[in-house]
């Protein structure tokens, strides 16, 4: 066990020096002077080389990686162009909300999944896997910005049952601030009112986010579940008479379920960059769509500071998820 | 899966089925739509027309006019074109180095493999949409340059699977036996190795094209890849967002054409995948 976290701590030293050579040479291939984009196009010529000397762009490039380590290393960023707010104090402040979404997107996608995908597994062949197959190939051929205007334009602007844009009602105060997820803020403030508007303006981002991996989850249970279920514990429990439904969501579901595992700490990246679209879609102020404005104003720091955040997060979720995964399959260990 | 090679009578055999005959006659469609638009459209994708700004679906204009007066389905014909185009472009580029990585890594095995793979290893670690994301801003926003990012993140996951078959393949007797006669490793890739790699490799491409032709479309929906006024499908639906509400035929139709399109290579992939896999075919 300890051989395996060695390991993977190792490669994590790996992976976060890839992100910081590739970030720092996406940040170098950025075109037209950094100095100049800080500054906007009316700097003097004088100004521009006291800031280049100042971002250090007068130095080897060697120099200036080690430089830019160093201050990511720091917790710096850099500071967005736009707002002239240190860029990683303004990511921070949105993740809450893009948490919160990202949470019930993978809440929503498991819960439906997850039967899905067994359910498609003991029918093997009938109707039902045909049909559920069909929805999976449907879930994973679907753009995702799409469904979501698909859905803002049915249950907003034809049904209105749901709000379509924002994370509150207009005229409601956010509850008092604790984790900054409003559905738990609110239920510990006891301000239902507040809750229910929360909760009502979370459904259609989350499922449509829930949509960019829902597909995967059904066909990977589905692929998991009919290996199980061929097992010859399997076939001993039927012969013993267990209950069919017994068999399937005690006895096979537990093995089927170990391999999502790693899905799920895998799926992060599709959510991640979901995110950026379908914050877009419906005005949900969060990372992501405060990342597709950098995108426009040509906000570099912004744009970089993401990326690193989001390859650092991707890759810590990951590695958790492996030693999990190390936990609950003990055979793991003997492959390593 | 085994290293099946290469075998006619088995890829005749996957047309078989109503749902990979479907996914067939999309893919055909669009490929006809792509080459044909100038012939099947009597308008102009670009030409503005002011008298018929946003009107909803008619005899004349089917898929309705856009917020410039332009014909919706025109431009969904046309749009095949660069939609299609980017979807191949992603794919050669991670077909053309992965395979030919990959399959000298497991021709080398030792170091030069485990070097590889460990680089591999380390670039599917990160998440790779959010890195062409930054990759395309930097380089700056087209299509060619949201092509050449995907493309180029999607290099490590055909490495993999290349490698894979090539590993299993260089054991074999025929390739000894080439080894041993003083071919070279170009030879052996060439003549030996890329005919056994190929078919698991083409299946992993089928899948990964409607995959690319989404990632791009969703590039160009975010205003990364396709320019206006490109008639591109992502860069509709993104134009069309502003409008949704009261004229839903800019979104919903270019919409349901990409997803016709990304699901019919997702069946086409599966169809393949059972095609060549020898354990599904005895079942």
């Amino acid at each position: 066990m300890l051989r395996v976290i060695a390991r993977r701590l190792l490669m994590l030293v790996f992976v976060a020096f890839a992100v910081s050579v590739i970030c720092f040479a996406i940040s170098r291939l950025i075109p037209g002077d950094p100095a100049q984009l800080v500054l906007g196009p009316r700097a003097t010529p004088q100004a521009i080389q006291e800031m280049r000397e100042q971002l250090g762009l007068d130095q080897p490039v060697l120099t200036q990686y080690v430089r830019y380590v160093s201050d990511l290393s720091r917790g710096d960023f850099g500071t967005s162009i736009t707002t002239r707010q240190p860029v990683l104090g303004e990511l921070l402040s949105l993740v809450p909300a893009t948490l919160e979404l990202m949470l019930a997107a993978m809440l929503i996608s498991i819960a439906v999944g997850v039967p899905l995908g067994v359910i498609t597994a003991v029918h093997q062949g009938r109707w039902v896997d045909t049909l559920g197959r069909g929805v999976a190939i449907l879930g994973i051929s679907t753009p995702t910005f799409w469904i979501g205007l698909m859905l803002m334009l049915l249950f907003y602007a034809e049904l209105d049952w749901l709000p379509g844009s924002g994370r509150l009602d207009m005229g409601l105060e956010p509850p008092p601030l604790r984790t900054g997820l409003y559905l738990i803020d609110a239920a510990l403030a006891g301000q239902w009112m507040v809750w229910r508007s929360a909760l009502s303006h979370l459904v259609l981002p989350a499922a449509t986010l829930a949509l960019a991996t829902v597909g995967t989850v059904v066909r990977l249970v589905r692929s998991a579940m009919v290996e199980v279920l061929a097992e010859d514990y399997i076939r001993t429990a039927r012969a013993y008479g267990i209950a069919p439904w017994r068999i399937t969501y005690i006895y096979a579901l537990k093995n089927a379920l170990i391999p999502f595992v790693t899905v799920l700490g895998l799926e992060l990246a599709s959510l991640l960059f979901g995110s950026v679209v379908i914050e877009t879609v419906f005005a949900w102020p969060g990372v992501g769509s405060h990342v597709l404005g950098a995108i426009l104003n040509l906000d570099f720091p912004v744009i970089m500071g993401f990326t690193v955040l989001a390859s650092v997060i991707y890759v810590l979720v990951n590695l958790i998820v492996d030693l999990t995964y190390t936990f609950l399959d003990p055979r793991i260990q003997l492959k390593s | 899966m085994g290293t099946t090679p290469f075998d006619g009578s088995r890829w005749w055999g996957m047309a078989r089925g109503p749902l990979s005959k479907m996914a067939f006659g999309v893919i055909a469609l669009v490929v006809l739509m792509a080459l044909l638009a100038p012939w099947l459209s009597p308008f102009d994708p670009n030409a503005m027309n002011l008298d018929a700004v946003l009107a909803p679906p008619s005899w004349q204009h089917w898929a309705g006019t856009d917020e410039l007066g332009r014909d919706v389905a025109t431009r969904i014909m046309y749009g095949a074109q660069p939609s299609l185009a980017a979807g191949l472009g992603i794919v050669a580029i991670g077909l053309g180095l992965g395979l030919l990585i990959g399959t000298f890594s497991g021709l080398m095995a030792g170091w030069v493999d485990a070097l590889i793979m460990r680089l591999t290893d380390v670039a599917m670690a990160l998440p790779g949409m959010v890195i062409a994301l930054a990759l395309t801003a930097a380089l700056g926003p087209s299509l060619l340059n949201a092509v050449i990012a995907l493309g180029l993140l999607s290099v490590p996951a055909y490495i993999r699977v290349a490698r894979g078959q090539a590993l299993a393949l260089r054991e074999r007797e025929f390739v000894l036996a080439a080894r041993a006669m003083g071919a070279s490793n170009w030879h052996l890739i060439r003549a030996h190795l890329l005919p056994g790699v190929l078919p698991p490799v083409l299946v992993f491409t089928t899948f990964h094209l409607g995959a690319a032709i989404l990632a791009s479309s969703a590039l160009s929906f975010i205003g990364l890849g396709a320019q206006p006024p490109m008639a591109e499908w992502g860069s509709m639906i993104g134009m069309g967002r502003e409008y949704v509400l009261g004229h839903w035929w800019m979104v919903v139709i270019p919409g349901v054409v990409i997803m016709l399109t990304a699901a019919s290579f997702n069946l086409l992939g599966d169809a393949l995948r059972d095609a060549l896999d020898p354990r599904v075919r005895k079942a």
